[in-house]
């Protein structure tokens, strides 16, 4: 037990902050699992640079990890860190903005010399020059003391050094009574064949950890007990691998094969590397030539009864778009997953993003409607997942699902469901002739309709007596015969739509979150902004004004209650990372006058910028401003 | 850091795993590959040599016509699957390979061919052709080549040689072309042959063997547009032309231009026609299309100087090497006898809890 006194946190953010190579994301992902092991709720938030490795010590190589821990519901990773571990100057530079004045600063003082001052443009040593004078700032030698403890150890100075992360990683996790054993753990797996570097981690591991509790610069160690959170069995996830996991259980539930098509790109290439090695589950993973190929492959393999999936992110939805169109006329299942980034063209590809939607919902030629929809937060990926596959099969339709890198990397805990609770998913093929010739002889018709879902048949290859032919080429209703008949064409166009309309039959209708029954002012979002909306709805209302907050998971079709909705409310303000591209679809199918609040900074949106928005909106409809 | 998947070769044949019709099923014809819908080329195109001859020849693989799929891209042949009674997909410009790829994957029982143009294949589907190649999917590729962009109406093509003048060429086109046999043999395919559509028998051995190749099959036709490209093959159909140009390949025979012209290798391993007079005892070129090395196979292929003076004919290499969705498949096969068979309820359950849980009471 430690000797120090305790104090009691409800939430804690901190952020780390190092260079590309200094293994912030692993320090931080440690962090993670031994604060999800402790039974706290949390949030994080990964951002690292495009470069692999940026010139050591400069601005563009800062890689950091922000986590949000709390004894209560956690839904963002934080705005701003109490606590920033900056291990060099240059994280301290980037970071130092976001730290409110009073926070607490850990540095590694090695890393403060004059050569790496001068990189970021620092004269002087703002650890000497009282340029840090509003924050707690602790100086510690992390470098030299890793060294220091290491001195045993028959390695060079450089895989000395190389152990720094850890030290910092057991400095914190005494600070803030974590349990290393974890970690201890997850180190054995990972050094196996490594011994004497294991024992190195090990041992600057513990070193930090008795560093904190044996030096005076630390006074006090904090605490933050576990969360109230239902009863089950739990486990931290990121949205990538909830994506996969998603996918795996839906294929099991239709009792499909998954047939994976994808070519590498950021932040998108974590779902093809889970489903790589789910083999034993069906799966196949085929890293295509391109992203064309990716989602050619992928609906191939929907042509011969397989699950069709191919993941992506906006520049390559962008080369998709011709054979979703394929998939679109052809009337084939297909997923395919779109982990947004910052645009255009290669724009910001380790950043997130919400503005593929558009591109989504309308970025084909012709009438190519598709159903577009979107997780909410790293685990309803997995929800959504399964959601796509139900509609994909149920409608033979692209669907398309809008994840973006703030999902994608950031994790939570994920209470894990139980299979025989997962939505039932069942397929049916056409097995033989569904209508009658002229002659009332029994004939297949491969374009007539389920006259509920207007969903065509699922003829595969292999069933005889069912051969047909599909293709891009616009086809005659009920028989699939190619046609160019005027009237033909327009009758395809609507029912390709009435079909995606009709997904709205099935889907819940939205539902809104009004405590107090009194609210004037709608926040509505989807995406990935869940976390921060409800955080700042939480904020306003903490201020004694009511707010209602909705979240869109459908993007087309809409829920059916979406314009009743609209319309109950004086104002409507919607945030988007995107420069407004919900509210131009609410506007024009719903002609309400929503309030658009955009921001493309790559970076979620702040609760406290939205709650401030919040106010506003919410004092101008009392004065009756219009 | 490489694995591989021991398939135990030699590999079977391009039909192993698809249904065949059972011994005593009545022999199917021509008419049960015919679909009911009217053949739409121009009067006179080489298409319908080809489709005649493809329907002819199916019922002879005696597979379950259910089994047979054919997928193809844009252009004038991409017509190909509608009249064919087979399930098949007319799909969008060059993507063909990409997307039969993921069908043959899928699907071992399915027996999966291509069809494809000079344009098609070669202009907008180039990538996705090489990379069928090198992986060598269990496909066979039926590029249709008539020099020309016939159904966008007389532009030059990939395979026009130089100096072309269509309509995108008022005055001759500068880009140097493909040779698709050349590029076949460059990206290693394991099968690769050229025909013709108006030689009905050779094109029906072509197909023949083809068909019985497992892996990537790459067969060239030269196909004649009527409307757009008349004649570009005419040298090589006129009775007093195509003795001394067509180089007739036959695996195992010396290789002859007409009757008094061979093929030789020179000493530096070049290849060269000479008279047969001429060549040195022992010189003369004895076609192996087995050779794993594609090298003499595509001197083969560079004999000619673009005017058809020698274009040879036949299987210019047919060689065994692993397929890629046989492999494909072993290794998910593999991940279930190694990991206790397919996955069921509990194999799943434990799936998502993965590592490192925790329980809340």
């Amino acid at each position: 037990m430690s000797s120090k006194p305790l104090q009691r946190l409800d939430r804690v953010v901190i952020r780390f902050a190092g260079d590309s190579g200094d293994g912030m994301q692993l320090t931080g992902d440690r962090f993670t699992s031994e604060t999800a092991a402790l039974g706290n709720d949390l949030s994080t938030l990964p951002n690292f640079p495009a470069e692999i490795r940026a010139p050591a010590g400069t601005l563009p190589g800062v890689s950091s990890f922000q986590l949000h821990f709390a004894d209560h519901d956690v839904l963002t990773p934080g705005d701003r860190p109490d606590v920033l571990v900056a291990m060099n100057p240059a994280a301290l530079k980037a970071n130092l903005a976001d730290l409110p004045r009073g926070g607490t600063i850990i540095v590694n003082t090695d890393e403060f010399s004059k050569r790496n001052l001068a990189k970021v443009g620092y004269a002087a040593s703002p650890v000497e020059d009282g340029s840090l004078e509003s924050w707690h700032v602790h100086e510690i030698a992390l470098t030299s003391i890793t060294v220091e403890a290491l001195a045993d150890f028959g390695l060079t100075r450089k895989e000395k050094e190389r152990a720094k992360n850890m030290l910092a990683l057991g400095l914190l996790s005494w600070m803030y009574s974590r349990p290393l054993d974890g970690t201890e753990a997850f180190l054995r797996a990972k050094f196996a064949k490594a011994p004497e570097i294991l024992e190195a981690n090990l041992t600057a591991l513990r070193a930090g950890y008795n560093y904190g509790e044996t030096t005076e610069d630390f006074a006090v160690r904090f605490e933050v007990a576990p969360a109230a959170m239902p009863a089950g069995t739990y486990r931290t996830i990121t949205g990538n691998a909830a994506m996969a996991l998603g996918l795996v259980s839906a294929a099991h539930r239709a009792g499909l094969p998954l047939v994976l098509g994808s070519y590498p790109i950021t932040p998108a290439s974590d779902i093809l590397h889970t489903l790589s090695g789910m083999k034993r589950y069906g799966v196949t993973t085929l890293q295509a030539e391109d992203e064309i190929a990716a989602v050619g492959m992928a609906l191939g393999a929907s042509f011969g009864g397989a699950l069709g999936v191919t993941s992506t992110s906006g520049p390559g939805l962008a080369l998709k778009a011709e054979t979703i169109g394929l998939g679109v006329s052809t009337e084939l299942p297909l997923v395919i997953l779109d982990i947004q980034r910052g645009g255009p063209s290669t724009g910001l590809p380790t950043k997130t993003e919400q503005s593929d939607l558009l591109q989504a919902i309308h970025g084909r030629n012709g009438e190519s409607p598709v159903a577009v929809i979107a997780p909410q937060s790293p685990s309803d990926c997995f929800d959504i997942a399964m959601e796509a596959v139900r509609i994909a099969t149920t409608y033979r339709t692209p669907v398309i699902v809008l994840s973006d890198g703030y999902l994608a990397n950031g994790s939570e805990p994920w209470r894990v469901p139980s299979v025989e609770d997962l939505p039932h998913l069942d397929v049916e093929f056409a097995t033989g002739p569904n209508d009658t010739d002229a002659d009332g002889n029994p004939v297949f018709h491969p374009f007539l309709r389920d006259p509920e879902t207007l969903a065509r048949p699922w003829a595969v290859p292999g069933t005889a007596g069912l051969e047909h032919r599909i293709g891009g080429i616009e086809k005659a209703d009920v028989t699939g015969h190619i046609s160019y008949d005027p009237d033909n064409h327009d009758k395809m166009t609507r029912l390709r739509q009435g079909k995606i309309d009709r997904i709205a039959d099935t889907i819940p209708d939205l539902e809104v979150d009004d405590p107090s029954g009194e609210a004037r002012v709608l926040v509505l979002g989807w995406g990935s902004t869940y976390g921060p909306i409800a955080a700042a709805a939480r904020l306003v209302r903490a201020t004694g004004l009511p707010v209602a907050q909705a979240h869109l998971r459908h993007l087309s079709p809409f829920p059916a209650n979406l314009g009743d909705v609209l319309r109950a409310y004086d104002r409507v303000i919607v945030p988007e990372m995107n420069l407004g591209q919900l509210a131009l679809l609410l506007r024009g199918q719903f002609l309400v006058d929503v309030q658009s609040h955009t921001a493309v900074r790559g970076l979620p949106f702040p609760a406290a910028d939205l709650a401030e928005v919040l106010h506003k909106a919410i004092a101008q409809t009392l004065e009756g401003v219009q | 850091m490489t694995t591989g998947t021991d398939l135990g070769m030699p590999s079977p044949g391009g039909t192993h795993g698809v249904p065949r019709l059972p011994e005593d099923a009545p022999k199917q014809t021509k008419k049960d590959f015919t679909s009911d819908q009217e053949v739409r080329w121009c009067p006179g195109c080489g298409d319908y040599a080809v489709l005649a001859a493809v329907q002819g020849f199916l019922p002879d693989l005696g597979l379950k016509r259910e089994n047979i799929v054919f997928v193809s891209g844009i252009g004038c042949s991409s017509r190909f699957p509608y009249y064919l009674d087979t399930y098949g997909m007319h799909s969008i410009h060059g993507r063909a390979p990409a997307i039969a790829t993921g069908l043959a994957t899928s699907r071992e029982d399915l027996s999966v061919w291509v069809i494809t143009g000079d344009g098609d294949a070669l202009s907008i589907g180039g990538n996705h052709l090489i990379h069928a190649m090198r992986r060598n999917v269990n496909l066979t590729i039926l590029l249709f080549n008539n020099k020309i962009y016939g159904l966008t109406k007389g532009q030059y093509s990939p395979t026009s040689e130089v100096g072309s003048v269509t309509k995108s060429t008022p005055v001759g086109s500068v880009d140097h072309p493909f040779n698709p046999v050349s590029l076949a043999l460059g990206a290693e395919a394991s099968f690769v042959a050229r025909t013709m559509d108006s030689d009905r028998a050779h094109l029906t051995t072509v197909l023949q063997a083809a068909a019985e190749h497992r892996g990537t099959a790459l067969v060239e036709i030269y196909q004649n547009c009527p409307i757009f490209n008349d004649g570009a093959f005419q040298l090589l159909k006129d009775r007093d032309e195509k003795e001394a140009r067509v180089l007739t390949l036959a695996h195992g025979e010396p290789v002859r231009a007409g009757n008094d012209h061979v093929v030789v290798r020179a000493p530096d391993g070049s290849l060269a026609v000479v008279p047969e007079a001429d060549a040195e005892p022992g010189s003369v070129l004895v076609h192996d299309a087995t050779d794993e090395d594609p090298s003499l196979a595509f001197a083969l292929s560079r004999l000619d100087d673009g005017s058809m003076t020698h274009i040879p004919m036949g299987v210019f290499r047919s060689v065994t090497r692993p397929t890629y969705d046989d492999q494909v498949r072993a290794q998910v096969d593999a991940a279930r006898s190694t990991g206790g068979g397919t996955a069921d309820d509990e194999d799943l359950a434990a799936l998502l809890r993965g590592g490192d849980t925790w329980t809340v009471a």
